[in-house]
């Protein structure tokens, strides 16, 4: 039955929703839902939206038949059993997450479409069912992800491991993709919300207004699956169906240059309820930064402490399956007012750029940037790049300099592009020096595309996606390695497997490469002026060429013919 | 083509062509004088149209308020300006971050080949400052510039300050598609050169700079803004960049549009449009404008901040604000609507700029000649220079001359290597050998420099009699038909190129070269012709050149000083290869000059 008569059905009726548990003790779908508002550095404000679906069900073995859907969508769940998909993380931005503002993101994503799909390793025909599959998902979200071949697919070696349980290393059953080129809007967020046992009719979802979200800095969305352990013995497995929404409202657009937020003033809309089908509904307020300067109303005795990125900080929590958040008014209307000084520039400890460098249509540069600013450690971090087929690369030109000095990569895994084919793929590891700036420029040469392989716009140029850095920063605090059901869910996406140190990727901004493009207005003049010069030019000097010239004899007159004929019957010599 | 064929028919046009060439050639020279004229008369121009669909219809509604706040703003500028002694970096930094802009700084340093008089310079250090204002929900892949030197003395602090206030205004919109990047250049061009060349990492000119922390990507447009006072009564666009590159005509059209619809009076060249295109009077105001374009094209330098994006493959023009007595008053806040709704317009763009024309002249700024239109006027000199080589007696030399027995081929190739080394002294010595002219002579480095390329461009004169000791000899009536034949097809390659790439260099150097090259023998009156040869040699093209601009923007000046305006244009267009890599003066040094001397050998074959 469908999922909106069933939350119609509940909310009007909540005593269903304990019969109905009570009625199927052996499943344990469970949804939780968390905001983290985080005021930023530079006046902007940060709202991080995570919604977790639990679907306690293993449809990957052998005889299993999955019919029966709670809380976890329909949609999804045939597609990860149809196409035997292990993991599956798909994003969608529009923006690009300024890092030297904002500092890191609690999931990072690249602008456009990223999709990375880990499947199963009984798979046998992984480029068909990749294939599907993008298809498939470009049906459920909207989007142009159907634009996903061969072409701009990678398998990265090192870059993308599986976040959940298991341990496959065998990148044959990975493959990456991005579009960079993918506007994300409206027609993508609705389908995204369908996804949400809610829906956007209750809960936190409620905020989620496409005419706010789309007035900000910064928008992306994502979904991510992966197999996940049920309990902390890890006795069964279950789905873990994460949705995340990241935007970032600016100070000055939509925030009037006042350092001044409300739920209201960000989503035009107050909390007044949890989802019914949440176990827990949590939204939490970073106040860690000048807890003297900083303002936040209704205060809330709860607070809670975590490690995230390296960072400990403090949330002031607002539990809303808690009656008491609401207050009288019944509803839920966060302000925050802080006088810190902005503008200055953060100094993030791994930050990475990327440009074009040269002029002229024929060759080029790119030069990515990669900055440690940690003062005494050096890391090691994983490069990729994905370079389509029409930049040809010169790889003898590449080079790694940190420090003004050869920076010799211990790892580099390099496919070379094959024209129309596949792309280029380049993933190094690079030793990071502490506080330095490491360059990589390799040099490429443009192709020339047949005329049917443009794409329409030719002279706004073509999008190379973002690179890829993955590192394990070292951390200023001991991470918390331990694995604990009520961690908010914001610090429990990427596993920690050591206290010293906490993964972080950063991905650089794509790049717009103009190639050499032809005056399509062009082809009427050229067809008629080769159709005149091939007439005219080639016909006359064929003409020329061939003919044989001969001198002509002025032909005698008509006296002396019939005297020719009369002396050729007599026989003698003929007149001239 | 049935002409070809036909032999009988063939030997009537050969016989033809032979017979009347010298009429033919006087024909075609006036014709292409007469053409080229032509085009400044309205009935034979196109009008100008908005060719980029993404900024025809879609008409913004400018709403920029703020243009008093930008001129109190001028006068904070101007105090810091003063009190820094030169560009205010720290407050430049402090007011551009204060106005929510991503800020940066990049220092450059440049040490001039000799020291520029004009503006009084030789070790050039400064500092731009530029800020990023981040599109919302773009991944920084296209950015639009817009730039104001900040100047010496009192000049150019509205700009400055017209730029900060457009930045205050525009961070508060939400419509960005690209990023938009201020730029505050110190030392005008110097400071664009090192900005570009740091934005794309490249070092084609030697000069010293910090590499840049912020980028946005590909740069789609620029404006050069350049506003010297609080209220004016005109704008004037300047498209004119380095090398004679022109930025796409839909630029110009944004403009004029803009100018329509606010009611700003606009001109071009410093010449406001006039109605009357029937009257002797219209007519010779559109040539003047079209003529003044042609002279400042040809020159090869970059005429504002704007000259050097081009290079880039970025469509980029310079706003000037001028301040005449007229009664028509525009203030500062008209002029940054005019300059939101420009900028809008660009950030609608979904592709670069290249509907519209890259080459064309403009008579006024509503009106334009495509390269359609002005070619055939220079094509009618070319092929002069083709109809010259059959020139009789000339045309069967050629097969004489490749006759092993022939001496054709090493009197031929001296002269050809003399006139070429002799064009390669006059491209190197002149910035080589100033220090040891300056310890020899009482002369500055500068004078030295000029006095030096003078010098060696007139002993080029004396040439002949040296090339004549070389020769075994005396060179034949052969050997200077075959001389001939080889400097006329090399000028047409040349003048060809040239015209391919700055028409109106092209068409200058073909207007003083072609009539003399064209009919020059031995047998002429040696002294009568040297006199007509040295009057329309490349120097004196130049020095004409300089009188006719003068005399064009309504300054005429004396000869004297005249003179000096020649010498210091001499200096500029070396300064302007060293430092922008223009190229006209190493293509006038290098082969228009050689090829020149080719011809005067020719006169005096022996």
């Amino acid at each position: 039955f469908r999922l909106s008569s069933l939350i119609g059905h509940i909310s009007t009726c909540p005593s269903l929703i304990g019969q109905c548990c009570q009625r199927h003790p052996g499943s344990v779908d469970e949804f939780q839902e968390e905001l983290v508002i985080r005021p930023l550095h530079s006046g902007d404000i940060y709202a991080s939206f995570q919604f977790r679906t639990l679907w306690d069900t293993d449809f990957l073995q052998e005889g299993q038949k999955v019919s029966h859907y709670r809380l976890f969508p329909k949609s999804l769940g045939q597609v990860l059993s149809k196409f035997s998909v292990r993991e599956l993380h798909i994003s969608f931005t529009q923006g690009f997450w300024r890092t030297m503002q904002w500092g890191q993101p609690f999931i990072p994503s690249p602008p456009g479409a990223e999709l990375w799909v880990w499947f199963h390793d009984t798979v046998s025909d992984v480029d068909g069912n990749w294939k599907e599959l993008t298809n498939v998902l470009s049906g459920i979200f909207c989007a142009s992800l159907n634009f996903i071949d061969l072409t701009n697919t990678v398998q990265p070696s090192a870059s993308f491991k599986p976040l959940g349980l298991g341990n496959a290393t065998d990148h044959r059953f990975l493959r990456y993709a991005t579009l960079p080129r993918e506007i994300v809007c409206t027609e993508n967020l609705t389908p995204w919300k369908k996804l949400l046992p809610c829906g956007s009719k209750a809960g936190l979802a409620v905020l989620l207004k496409s005419e706010k979200l789309f007035h900000s800095s910064f928008h992306s969305q994502a979904v991510h699956i992966r197999p996940v352990c049920q309990d902390e013995q890890c006795t069964s497995k279950a789905w873990e169906l994460r949705q995340t929404l990241n935007v970032v409202f600016d100070l000055y657009t939509a925030g009037q240059g006042k350092k001044e937020w409300s739920l209201f003033k960000m989503f035009s809309r107050t909390l007044t309820e949890a989802c019914p089908l949440a176990t827990s509904s949590k939204v939490y307020v970073d106040i860690t930064d000048n807890p003297e300067l900083f303002e936040l109303s209704p205060a809330t005795p709860l607070l809670s402490q975590a490690v995230v990125l390296g960072d400990r900080r403090t949330y002031s929590v607002f539990d809303l399956t808690r009656a008491e958040t609401f207050g009288q008014l019944r509803s839920l209307n966060l302000l925050l007012r802080w006088k810190g000084d902005g503008g200055e520039m953060l100094r993030p400890l791994l930050h990475a750029e990327r440009y074009v460098a040269g002029f002229g249509l024929q060759t080029g540069e790119i030069h990515t940037v990669i900055y440690n600013n940690h003062p005494y450690r050096a890391f090691p971090v994983l490069l990729m790049d994905s370079v389509p087929w029409y930049l040809q690369l010169y790889i003898h030109t590449l080079t790694v300099t940190s420090k003004s000095r050869d920076n010799k990569p211990s790892y580099i895994h390099y496919q070379p592009a094959k024209d129309r084919h596949r792309p280029h793929l380049l993933e190094m590891l690079i030793q990071l020096p502490p506080h330095s700036m490491t360059e990589v420029t390799v040099q490429f040469e443009r192709a020339l595309l047949k005329w049917t392989e443009y794409t329409p716009d030719p002279n706004h140029g073509f999008y190379v996606g973002s690179s890829v850095v993955s590192a394990l920063v070292p951390s200023m605090v001991a991470m918390n390695t331990n694995f604990t059901q009520d961690q908010p869910l914001f610090s429990s996406f990427v596993p920690v497997k050591e206290e010293s140190s906490y993964f972080v990727r950063v991905y650089t901004e794509p790049l717009l490469v103009n190639l050499p493009t032809p005056d399509f207005s062009m082809p009427y003049n050229v067809i008629c002026l080769t159709c005149t010069v091939v007439a005219v030019g080639y016909g006359s000097f064929y003409n020329l060429l061939t003919r044989t010239f001969q001198v002509d004899e002025p032909s005698l007159p008509l006296a002396k013919r019939l005297a020719n004929l009369i002396r050729r019957i007599r026989g003698v010599p003929l007149l001239t | 083509m049935g002409l070809l064929s036909d032999p009988s028919r063939r030997k009537v046009l050969t016989g033809l062509l032979t017979r009347l060439n010298t009429p033919i050639c006087i024909v075609c020279y006036l014709a292409g004088i007469v053409w080229f004229m032509g085009l400044a008369f309205e009935p034979f121009t196109l009008r100008t149209y908005m060719s980029e669909n993404a900024m025809g219809s879609t008409m913004v509604e400018e709403r920029f308020s703020s243009g008093e706040r930008a001129l109190s703003l001028a006068k904070e500028f101007d105090a810091h300006k003063r009190k820094a002694g030169g560009m205010p970096v720290e407050w430049l930094v402090k007011a551009m971050q204060s106005r929510g802009l991503e800020v940066f700084t990049q220092s450059f340093s440049r040490k001039l080949p000799f020291p520029d008089e004009n503006k009084e310079r030789y070790m050039v250090r400064g500092t731009n400052v530029y800020g990023i204002l981040r599109a919302p929900r773009a991944p920084r892949t296209e950015a639009l510039v817009i730039t104001a030197p900040c100047s010496p003395g009192n000049t150019n602090n509205q700009a400055v300050a017209l730029l900060l206030a457009l930045a205050q205004y525009f961070r508060n919109q939400i419509y960005w598609a690209k990023d938009i990047i201020f730029l505050v250049n110190e030392h005008d061009l110097i400071g664009t050169q090192a900005w570009l060349e740091g934005y794309h990492h490249t070092n084609i000119t030697g000069m010293e700079y910090s590499p840049l922390q912020g980028r946005a990507g590909s740069i789609q447009a620029a404006l050069s803004l350049e506003l010297s006072s609080d209220v004016i009564t005109s704008l004037d666009l300047v498209l004119e960049g380095l090398n004679g590159q022109l930025p796409n005509l839909d630029l110009a059209n944004l403009f004029y549009a803009f100018c329509q619809k606010l009611g700003v009076l606009c001109t071009i060249q410093g010449k406001l449009q006039r109605n009357d295109w029937d009257t002797a009077e219209g007519y010779t105001h559109a040539a003047q404008t079209m003529m003044l374009m042609v002279l400042k094209q040809a020159c090869g330098r970059s005429w504002g901040d704007h000259g050097l994006f081009l290079r880039y493959h970025i469509e980029a023009a310079s706003v000037r604000g001028i301040n005449s007595f007229r009664h028509y008053k525009t203030d500062a806040t008209t002029i940054g609507r005019l300059l939101e709704g420009m900028v809008r317009k660009l950030n609608n763009l979904l592709e670069r700029l290249h509907q519209s024309y890259f080459f064309y002249l403009l008579p006024s700024l509503s009106r334009f000649v495509s390269i359609g239109y002005y070619m055939p006027a220079f094509g009618l000199l070319a092929v002069i220079l083709l109809l010259r080589v059959s020139f009789p007696g000339l045309c069967h030399c050629f097969s004489v001359s490749l006759q092993p027995s022939s001496p054709g081929v090493l009197t031929v190739l001296t002269p050809v290597v003399i006139s070429h080394l002799t064009g390669v002294a006059l491209y190197l010595l002149p910035v080589h050998l100033q220090e040891m002219a300056v310890e020899h002579f009482p002369v500055s480095e500068t004078e030295a420099v000029v006095l030096t390329a003078i010098a060696i461009y007139t002993a080029g004169l004396a040439l002949p009699h040296n090339t004549q000791r070389l020769l075994s000899g005396e060179g034949t009536e052969q050997g200077w038909k075959v001389l001939k034949l080889t400097a006329l097809l090399y000028l047409a390659v040349l003048l060809g190129c040239t015209a391919l790439i700055n028409f109106s260099l092209g068409f200058i150097l073909a207007v003083t070269l072609v009539p003399i090259t064209a009919s020059i023998t031995p047998h002429m009156p040696k002294a009568l012709y040297a006199l007509v040869m040295v009057l329309l040699s490349p120097a004196f093209t130049i020095l004409y050149c300089v009188f006719i601009y003068q005399e064009l923007i309504e300054a005429p000046v004396s000869v004297s000083e005249g003179w000096m305006l020649f010498l210091s244009v001499i200096s500029q267009g070396i300064l302007d290869h060293a430092l922008y890599g223009s190229l006209v003066y190493p293509l006038l040094a290098l082969f228009i000059y050689p090829c020149w001397l080719m011809f005067w050998n020719i006169l005096f074959w022996n």
